[in-house]
């Protein structure tokens, strides 16, 4: 082979390379977990059911072993994201199947319901406004929309117990039931978050799913 | 050019130049600086606003001169004038005495009063609201200082109010007229709390008190912003506060004490600073043989059940 079919191969294989690269980086920087759409039929007025579920792991994928929120779409599957498109100026009715084992939190203050239509909630079928998370089985988890003064904690279930590993989690493992209900804004994108830190094997446990959308934090992108 | 020609040139330049810094000095002065920010809600606020005027002000003439200068040269010594002369080069260019002693003394006056009006500012009042660690060296005069603590946490600031029953609120509510104490500080990485039309700025560092002084003025309404790149939604970690009224911050301070009370009783006592959590939930990264639930490791949990 000549000098110049030589440097044509090479060439071919350079630029091959860097198109790889290119789009690996690429493919990385645009993923993002699926959003469920919460708008599409929805008529004005009308409340909308948001159900979610935490899992002490989420146990497929990538990170197996991370905490995680999940979503039911409108049709009742469980998808792996915190992303929801959901209509402005409207009732947002929350159901948390929550199935993970707890802690104090680290601030208490989260411990207080605020934010929600009545600035309370119910779990498992009896209204609260505060949970000690020094007694009990602690908090899990709490759902949090700080832009607009939402936060729920989520009780915890006893540690010992044959607790759920993979999701989505069956309703017959150990599991207590949040409800919970808030009015969403005018159009835009508020960003929600857990704030216990619950990122397992991270400094001050703030790292790995409490840092990564589509675990322990999302967002909700409200539209007109 | 003869020196009579210098002369004539000189004095236009100083002419043109002075009159338009006096002018848009003034203007800056009386239409301008008044809305500069961050504003006059506190007695910080003022003093930044005051200190970027004068800054200002001093900056004008010197930026006119260049401009002035470089503006009448392209017009008046253009090259495609034919009835200028060569300019001339070698020892008569080499300058003129008094214009060298001249310009050496002003840039020395600009720039060290500049240091000392510069540092004299950040010094007053009571540290230009700027946190000043644990123990600050400038304090406030005012013998009435109300303390309010800033919590940092990923991502969202909390207060507590020690000084009404120690209550914890997400929002920021503070008095008219009044000399604040923000002591800052963090339950988990670095943060800064940055209040930004209160003219207050301060690092939130874990178990660390960092003291910042302010006084407000007049009532209105400010923004908090963290000013700390601190993880995923570091730009969301924002909130609004209002300077109200004495007597409405009576009213809020008293009825959100009596609401929060249920669960103030919860909260560790007030201290000027906790030992963060070190582990998350049920583990995490935390040193050997360190009980995770102990109380110095969990802002003064208990472990659940015991």
């Amino acid at each position: 082979m000549g000098r110049g079919g030589r440097l044509a191969i090479i060439g071919a294989l350079f630029a091959v390379a860097v198109g790889l690269v290119v789009f690996t980086v690429m493919a990385f920087l645009r993923s993002s977990p699926p959003t469920v759409d919460f708008t599409a039929g929805h008529q004005a007025g009308a409340p909308v059911d948001l159900t979610l579920q935490t899992v002490g792991s989420i146990g497929t994928g990538i990170h197996p072993s991370w905490v995680s929120y999940l979503t039911q779409t409108p049709g009742g599957q469980w998808v792996h994201t915190t992303l929801w498109d959901l209509p402005a100026h409207t009732r947002i009715n929350v159901t948390v199947h929550q199935y993970d084992g707890g802690s104090p939190l680290r601030n208490q203050q989260y411990g207080q319901v605020t934010g929600t239509i009545g600035d309370d909630a119910i779990l498992n079928g009896k209204s609260f406004t505060v949970i000690n998370a020094n007694n009990g089985n602690g908090v899990a988890h709490t759902f949090a929309i700080p832009t607009l003064g939402i936060s729920v904690p989520l009780y915890a279930n006893n540690g010992n117990g044959n607790l759920c590993a993979v999701a989505p989690c069956p309703t017959n493992s150990p599991h207590n039931i949040v409800r919970f209900s808030f009015m969403t804004p005018g159009p835009g994108q508020y960003p929600w978050q857990c704030f216990l830190p619950c990122g397992l094997g991270y400094l001050y446990g703030n790292g790995g799913p409490m840092q990564t959308i589509g675990y322990m934090d999302g967002f909700l992108k409200v539209v007109a | 050019m003869n020196g009579g020609g210098e002369t004539h040139h000189f004095r236009r330049l100083g002419v043109i130049w002075a009159v338009l810094a006096v002018a848009f000095d003034l203007v800056y002065y009386f239409a301008i600086g008044p809305h500069v920010p961050p504003g006059t809600l506190t007695s910080t606020a003022s003093g930044a606003q005051f200190d970027f005027n004068i800054l200002f002000l001093v900056a004008f003439p010197v930026m006119a001169a260049v401009w002035v200068y470089w503006a009448y040269a392209l017009i008046v010594w253009r090259g495609s004038k034919s009835d200028l002369a060569e300019p001339e080069g070698g020892p008569k260019s080499r300058g003129h005495l008094g214009i060298q002693v001249g310009w050496i003394a002003t840039t020395t006056v600009i720039v060290l009063g500049v240091f000392v009006f510069g540092t004299v500012e950040l010094i007053v009042p009571a540290g230009a609201g700027g946190g000043e660690g644990p123990s600050p060296i400038w304090t406030p005069t005012s013998h009435e200082v109300l303390p309010i603590q800033v919590i940092g946490q990923q991502w969202q600031f909390t207060y507590r109010y020690p000084t009404f029953g120690g209550f914890e609120s997400r929002q920021l509510m503070v008095p008219a007229g009044t000399t604040i104490a923000f002591h800052v500080t963090s339950l988990d990485v670095i943060h800064s709390f940055w209040a930004y039309q209160l003219g207050v700025k301060a690092d939130a560092n874990p178990s660390v008190d960092n003291v910042a002084y302010t006084t407000t003025k007049q009532p209105g309404a400010f923004t908090v912003r963290c000013g700390e790149l601190c993880g995923l939604w570091h730009g969301a970690m924002y909130n609004f506060g209002k300077v109200v009224p004495k007597a409405q911050f009576f009213v809020w301070a008293q009825s959100t004490e009596h609401r929060s009370a249920a669960n103030t009783k919860n909260l560790p006592p007030f201290a000027y600073t906790y030992v963060p959590d070190a582990n998350g939930a049920n583990g995490g990264y935390y040193p050997d043989n360190v009980d995770p639930y102990s109380k110095v490791e969990t802002y003064g949990a208990t472990s659940p059940g015991k």
